[in-house]
């Protein structure tokens, strides 16, 4: 019939002790270190002043129409839209979006050409948990204009973005 | 999945110097790179990075994409044509391949 073989393990409470001694130190340091960490809003900020070189950043003009509470972070509706009459002198040149607490803050930037119609867009992102997301708007005059609006995400419906 | 050829929704017919809306969808995993299979593996990173719409040549819109771009990514924006041509879409990825599509727009009553 069937020869078991099976190796004995008996531990002491000596060698427990220490076993679970190393694993709360591995544990602690996986806490500490971990490989993908999601971003702090002062990441955002970093980025967003990355973005704009530091340029003053003036409120109003974007709308942005987003979910305030999702059930699923893998695809979040997300439509932007920039109050400017897109004509020669007077148009948005880019738009980037950035999500405060996602594992990496850029999302997605947006260029308008010289072809461009209204400066408005609609798009899925992947938003991680509960946070802000930032959409910064760059004029043609250099002026930047940035909106904020909050997306609550259910527990365990992240998106891992 | 990975086969399916980018879908493009544009009028076929417009005003000159009118506000077309524009949908596109290309079909791509968008792997982030962090993502892990069942027994451990990592799933290499695989995204579109860069999106372009031209017409005729000229540059109508573009996009830089990071991780925070859904799978099977959906984009809508508006154009402004001037005449009758071709729109032409570009998704890059990051091996290098290029995803392709085009549409002919027509001018009203012409």
């Amino acid at each position: 019939m069937w020869e078991l073989n099976i190796t004995e393990v008996r531990l002491t409470r000596r060698q427990v002790v220490a076993a679970g001694g190393a694993a709360a130190l591995t544990a602690a340091l996986a806490g500490l270190l971990p490989a993908v960490a999601n971003a702090s809003p002062k990441d955002a900020k970093k980025k967003l002043a990355e973005l704009t070189g530091g340029a003053p950043l003036e409120e109003g003009r974007i709308a942005i129409d987003v979910p305030p509470y999702t059930q699923y972070g893998k695809q979040v509706r997300i439509a932007v839209s920039v109050d400017s009459p897109m004509s020669a002198g007077d148009r948005v040149k880019a738009l980037h979006v950035l999500a405060e607490r996602n594992t990496v803050p850029e999302v997605a930037s947006y260029y308008f050409g010289a072809l461009a119609g209204e400066a408005r867009i609609s798009t899925r992102i992947r938003v991680a948990r509960t946070q802000i997301l930032i959409v910064a708007a760059e004029m043609s005059d250099g002026t930047f204009h940035v909106g904020k609006a909050r997306c609550k995400v259910a527990r365990g419906g992240g998106g891992c973005g | 999945m990975e086969n399916k050829a980018p879908e493009v929704k544009v009028p076929a017919v417009v005003t000159p110097g009118e506000d077309v809306l524009i949908r596109t969808k290309a079909w791509h995993p968008m792997e982030t790179g962090w993502r892990e299979t069942h027994d451990g593996q990592t799933v290499p990173r695989n995204r579109i990075n860069k999106f372009v719409c031209r017409f005729n040549g000229a540059d109508v819109f573009s996009a830089d994409f990071h991780s925070g771009v859904s799978e099977n990514p959906y984009l809508t924006f508006h154009a402004r044509v001037p005449g009758a041509g071709v729109l032409e879409f570009e998704w890059r990825v990051d091996d290098g391949s290029i995803l392709r599509a085009s549409a002919h727009v027509g001018i009203a009553g012409a």
